[in-house]
């Protein structure tokens, strides 16, 4: 256990210091712009999966959560000017005060219902933001990047660098709920509810919980995205597809382990960016609809199942 | 019952519970007294509302102010964590376990969310707690192995020890022999009275009548909803009513 931890935190240093070490040693602009958004989505499926993984509750409301962290870093850049960290830290809070308040109207709806309620989330809000014209309405909004803080040299730089910060907090945080009591009781109402109900799981507070750190940490994730691209409307800052993508990469990673989802969104987002380049970006939809048939078939566990089977049949030759 | 002492309170008492599913009464007015430490029995046909009775005491069921009293508290608003922890515990008609743990992690559940320090212990500790329970439900060895992999009455013995690891007053075995061998019965109900022996009070449904026979101290007879019968097992079994109820004449 002991042991485990430092292997963690070791890791996540070097990590760190390795994407530092880019900022400074790489001069092109691309890895950076493309690495940001595979971090981005890493610290989306990551935290996608506490609620969705862990306890089971298939959250259709991902963009919801990351358009309401876009517009939150919007409003306090556009309204006082607000530095990158607090815009990130207050999207944390909206999206728990969020995460809240949906658990509160769906969390009592089990299984299907509750998904249908967090994609009617995603269009009653964007719905609200295209109408709010403080916030640049369906027209979208220009941002202009304050200047850049050493030792970056790029604002994008800096940015990538945040959102690996963001990576090793999510996955910190995912990692300490597995282990801990709460993963144990969010994982014993995912395969039964009322059974864990029976042996004293106060089953609603658990997916509260999950609800709000899901949320918390999603918002943040999409806080620094308008600086990242200078502009946000609210097609695209609540588009559907971040909805898809994240479910898709924890599933297609596994969501027994916090490492499922990291691994799925490396690869499929690894694979999306490829794509872009190469052939077209629209053709990503498509290659992300026949990886999630492909493994809903063959690996309904995702990456890490097909690991631990393999373990379990090598130790038994 | 006619001049029991002020001090020895029913340690569950049922009053006047009436539970309707629309226009079907699956319990009508049903009340009784289980005392502490009781060995009691509930047998009726098929569809008398044994289960129904067992989720109205248990919290799955919600039912009218102080139609449930355990321990001389109303628990009628209460959810069923908040009475698992009062003491109430209880196996499933169909064994309910969660099948993505190891057998002591199913246990490990229990420990985690029913001890009141369960901040402070270490998760050792909750290991080593549920170790016991397993070695005393004979499930010692089985205690890494996947719930998925266990045959029909290890899973019954599972059910009763993760009930047992949240440290319940009252015990509620819903048919933990069903579709057992008789070696089997028998193995299960050697542990049910061992466990009474520890002054555990046990609620026991079922079907196998030479096992309720030789368990109850008191059976109950419900049909239809109401109870028909209800005292000594010899008492209960001469009932005319009773053998009417099951044998249909």
């Amino acid at each position: 256990m002991k042991r485990g931890s430092i292997a963690f935190w070791g890791t996540a240093a070097l990590f760190l210091v390795a994407v530092l070490a880019a900022t400074q040693l790489v001069a092109n602009e691309y890895p950076f712009f493309a690495g940001y958004v595979i971090l981005q989505f890493i610290v989306l499926s990551v935290a996608w999966s506490i609620l969705g993984g862990y306890a089971g509750y298939v959250n259709f409301g991902t963009s919801a959560f990351f358009g309401v962290g876009v517009y939150t870093g919007i409003l306090l850049f556009k309204a006082a000017g607000a530095p990158l960290v607090v815009q990130i830290a207050a999207a944390a809070m909206v999206g728990a005060f969020l995460g809240f308040a949906v658990g509160l109207l769906t969390l009592r709806m089990q299984g299907i219902f509750f998904s249908i309620a967090t994609i009617a989330l995603t269009i009653v809000i964007e719905t609200t933001v295209t109408n709010w014209r403080f916030l640049g309405g369906a027209a979208g909004i220009q941002i202009q990047r304050p200047p850049v803080t050493a030792p970056f040299h790029s604002y994008v730089q800096l940015l990538v660098f945040v959102q690996a910060i963001l990576v090793v907090l999510a996955v910190a945080v995912a990692r300490y709920i597995q282990n801990s009591w709460i993963g144990r009781g969010l994982q014993a109402l995912r395969d039964d509810e009322l059974a864990a109900e029976c042996t004293g799981v106060p089953t609603l507070r658990l997916k509260m919980v999950a609800c709000v750190i899901s949320g918390a940490l999603m918002c943040a994730a999409g806080a620094p995205a308008a600086m990242y691209l200078q502009y946000a409307d609210p097609a695209s800052a609540f588009n559907l597809n971040y909805s898809v993508s994240v479910l898709a990469m924890a599933l297609i990673g596994g969501t027994s382990h916090w490492i499922g989802p990291v691994i799925g969104a490396i690869l499929l987002g690894v694979t999306q960016q490829l794509l872009a380049v190469t052939i077209s970006s629209e053709v990503n939809v498509l290659v992300l609809g026949v990886m999630l048939v492909v493994f809903v078939v063959a690996a309904p566990e995702g990456i890490i199942g097909l690991f631990r089977k393999g373990r379990r049949a090598e130790g038994k030759t | 019952m006619t001049s029991a002492p002020a001090a020895e309170l029913p340690l569950l008492r049922i009053g006047g519970l009436t539970k309707r599913f629309g226009g079907f009464t699956a319990l009508d007015n049903v009340s009784v007294d289980i005392k502490a430490g009781e060995r009691f029995g509930l047998i009726g046909p098929n569809g008398s509302g044994k289960t129904t009775l067992i989720n109205c005491i248990s919290g799955a069921f919600r039912t009218e102010p102080s139609t449930v009293i355990f321990g001389g508290e109303d628990i009628t608003r209460l959810p069923p964590h908040v009475r698992t922890r009062r003491g109430i515990a209880r196996s499933f008609q169909i064994p309910r376990t969660f099948r993505s743990m190891t057998v002591i992690e199913n246990l490990m559940v229990a420990a985690d969310f029913t001890s009141a320090t369960h901040l402070r212990l270490s998760t050792d500790d909750h290991r080593d707690s549920s170790m016991a329970i397993l070695q005393q439900m004979g499930l010692a060895a089985k205690a890494d192995a996947r719930v998925t992999g266990l045959s029909q009455v290890e899973l019954r013995k599972m059910e009763l020890a993760r009930a047992m690891a949240t440290r319940p007053k009252l015990l509620i075995s819903d048919e933990a022999m069903a579709g057992l061998s008789g070696s089997e019965v028998d193995e299960v109900l050697d542990l049910l009275i061992k466990l009474a022996g520890e002054s555990i009070t046990i609620i026991m449904i079922e079907h196998i009548m030479q096992a309720v026979m030789r368990f109850s101290e008191r059976i109950m007879c419900l049909d239809a909803g109401k109870i028909i019968a209800v005292g000594q097992p010899s008492d209960v079994m001469a009932n005319a009513r009773v053998q009417e109820a099951y044998l249909g004449t």
